[in-house]
């Protein structure tokens, strides 16, 4: 009796030895792997990771998009359509052509919204060409926005950091804020039935990470950053003398997209 | 066009890639068009109750019903449409006080009320009446309708009386609101060039009384022949004038809004002029000037003017009626639709056909047009449309 409960305590010894090591293992080895980083992205934005709160304090992001830098490679637009596995027929982001010719005439063209990149030039076109650029759109982020005013839910919404967001779960599908947006860069997504936009990766610049296509640009026509960092981009390009201007100023929207370089032909 | 002054010229094809989908289809063209004609039948039932516009009283209880039946629908169309209806509610619920669409559950709701209160208080005498003569469900039906109250007495009448004129009186700023607030849904809207004007609300507010009018004269004349009843020609000559003195108004604020732009030439005009000397050339000029605008105008002119024998009017009064309800469904189209085919890009437009059998299709869109006439019907087998001629019973 007595020499089958001492094997007895052995054995729950030797199991409990067993499971305390092997769990012993993984925390040490989980501590060790952690604090090196191996769930975190290397920060683009700097100063994003202390970051508390529901909203970004103390930061005013701006984006610039460099027209005399685009190159129409279509990576932009490739990254967002898989950020966002946006349906084919609607774009969160695109990229136009935009051709002037010995006669004056602008000839614009965005097929597939750009998805595909530019490999061809146009051949339709009657006079030689005097000039030719490439525009990439998005959404403008608006100060005040008018398809956050027009939503009936409050469905879209401005964020205190001034981001311009949709919340899907709020939002009944009317489609008033499409007619609303003049920048037509919202559509009615065909799969969830509600608005939907570029957000400028809102998801990402909370983390620290430079918004999709900001990061895929091969030429950094696409600038992201924090206004109020002196050290960034955006500010150096927004306080130095530059061609710089927004998209239909006459709406009053106040877009936070400035593009650099921008022509008068651009809409 | 010479380079010099190519402008247009050098606007080649070019529709932002989102604009690609118009999103607001038929649904959308039926709403304005059913609300216009509730706002309409109602200011012709107030013509009689408040304005007192005597010729009117036979079918100044009809009107009534007439705008109910389509007032039932006027939220189908906005349902069908909505990517999530069964959020409808959360308009009213946690409505953006920014939003202009927000305010149309509380205008709509309020606007039902005041209508069902003057229909059965209007009712209320005749209502009574049934109530003693029926059995049964309808007895008990009567019994509800009547608000429990079997009281016709000469006190109760007159209080009834104040009570009609009080809800008449509100009822019109109320119909006026709500259609007016309809035109400035899409007059609020700046992206848009064809929508984004202060007279998008009086123009359909006039299109409003003139649809509304139109209709009334088009199903009196419809139950009228049905029923082989005598049709009150005093009250038929009376509408026409009435129809003929808004579409007045109607037509000349809409040519004025065209020409006003035209005249002023500005980048606005030439983006607008893509638009209605193109994809909109036929369905605009064509059809709502030309043919339902013009001719009517005469027709009615005509009719109000010359003292024509009862079978002329007869013949003419419907078939201008029905004209001018086309007239105002293809405005309704030409606004709804045709501020979409303009592309934001300033640069281009698109086509837009409506299909069969799609969601919000043509279907869709004749059963929700149908379903009025249906409820008129129903509706008109608890109350009577017309009133009898006897003494004593014109209360209202």
């Amino acid at each position: 009796m007595e020499r089958e409960k001492i094997l007895a305590e052995i054995r729950q010894d030797r199991r409990a030895f067993i499971k305390k090591v092997a769990s012993g293992t993984i925390a040490g080895s989980l501590l060790l792997v952690i604090p090196a980083g191996a769930f975190e992205l290397p920060e683009q934005l700097p100063g994003m990771k202390e970051e508390k709160g529901p909203f970004i304090k103390g930061k005013k992001f701006a984006f610039i998009v460099d027209i005399t830098r685009c190159i129409g490679c279509g990576s932009c637009c490739v990254a967002d359509k898989n950020e966002y596995n946006v349906p084919d027929g609607n774009y969160r982001t695109w990229v136009e052509r935009y051709i002037i010719d010995d006669h004056d005439n602008v000839y614009v063209d965005s097929p597939n919204g750009g998805l595909d990149g530019y490999t061809k030039p146009r051949e339709d076109l009657p006079h030689p060409v005097r000039d030719t650029f490439f525009v990439p759109k998005l959404c403008n982020m608006c100060e005040k926005p008018s398809c956050v005013q027009v939503c009936p839910v409050g469905a879209t919404f401005q964020t205190e950091d001034g981001f311009v967001l949709i919340d899907k779960k709020r939002c009944v599908g009317c489609a008033y804020c499409i007619q609303a947006c003049p920048y037509s860069v919202r559509f009615l997504n065909p799969v969830t039935k509600t608005a939907d936009k570029c957000t400028w990766c809102y998801h990402r610049v909370r983390k620290g990470l430079l918004p999709a296509c900001v990061n895929v640009c091969p030429v950094q026509a696409r600038k992201f950053g924090d206004l109020n960092d002196k050290n960034s981009e955006v500010y150096k390009i927004m306080h130095e003398p530059h061609v710089i201007s927004i998209l239909k100023p006459d709406m009053g929207n106040k877009p936070s997209l400035h593009y650099l370089g921008l022509r008068r032909e651009v809409v | 066009m010479s380079p010099l002054h190519g402008g247009a010229a050098a606007l080649t094809n070019y529709v932002f890639p989102n604009d690609l989908h118009v999103h607001w289809s038929l649904m959308i063209v039926l709403y304005p068009y059913i609300t216009g004609i509730v706002a309409g039948a109602f200011i012709v039932s107030s013509l009689y109750h408040v304005f007192h516009v005597k010729t009117l009283q036979p079918i100044s209880r009809f009107a009534l019903l007439f705008a109910l039946a389509f007032l039932i629908c006027a939220t189908w169309p906005l349902l069908n449409h909505l990517g999530h209806p069964e959020r409808a509610m959360s308009m009213m619920l946690t409505p953006n006080p920014t939003s202009a669409m927000a305010g149309f559950g509380y205008i709509y709701s309020a606007y039902m009320v005041v209508l069902i209160l003057e229909i059965l208080f209007i009712y209320r005498g005749t209502l009574v009446e049934l109530k003693q003569k029926s059995r049964g469900f309808m007895r008990f039906l009567y019994g509800i309708l009547t608000m429990g109250s079997d009281n016709i007495g000469a006190r109760a009448m007159k209080l009834d009386h104040k009570i009609i004129s009080f809800l008449a009186g509100i009822g019109i700023p109320m119909a006026c609101v709500l259609h007016g607030y309809v035109g400035f849904i899409f007059g609020g809207v700046k992206a848009n060039p064809l929508w984004a004007t202060p007279l998008m609300p009086l123009i359909f507010l006039l299109s409003a009384c003139v649809s509304g009018i139109a209709g009334i004269i088009l199903t009196y004349f419809v139950i009228k022949t049905i029923r082989r009843e005598e049709v009150d020609m005093d009250c038929v000559r009376t509408c026409i004038k009435f129809l003929w003195g808004f579409f007045i108004l109607d037509f000349v604020f809409e040519m004025l809004e065209v020409f006003t732009h035209f005249y002023m030439s500005t980048h606005h005009w030439h983006v607008l002029e893509s638009l209605l000397w193109g994809p909109l050339y036929q369905s605009y000029w064509v059809y709502q000037v030309m043919i339902f605008s013009v001719i009517p105008f005469f027709l009615l002119g005509f009719l109000s003017l010359i003292r024509f024998s009862d079978g002329i009017v007869k013949f003419f009064a419907p078939i201008v009626s029905l004209m001018i309800l086309i007239q105002v469904l293809l405005m309704r189209w030409n606004v709804v639709i045709g501020g979409q085919l303009m592309s934001k890009s300033e640069r281009g437009s698109v086509a837009f056909h409506p299909e069969w059998l799609e969601k919000e299709g043509i279907l869709a869109a004749v059963i929700i047009m149908v379903a009025p006439i249906i409820i008129l019907y129903i509706l008109g087998k608890i109350f009577p449309f017309w009133q009898e001629k006897r003494a004593g019973h014109t209360a209202a």
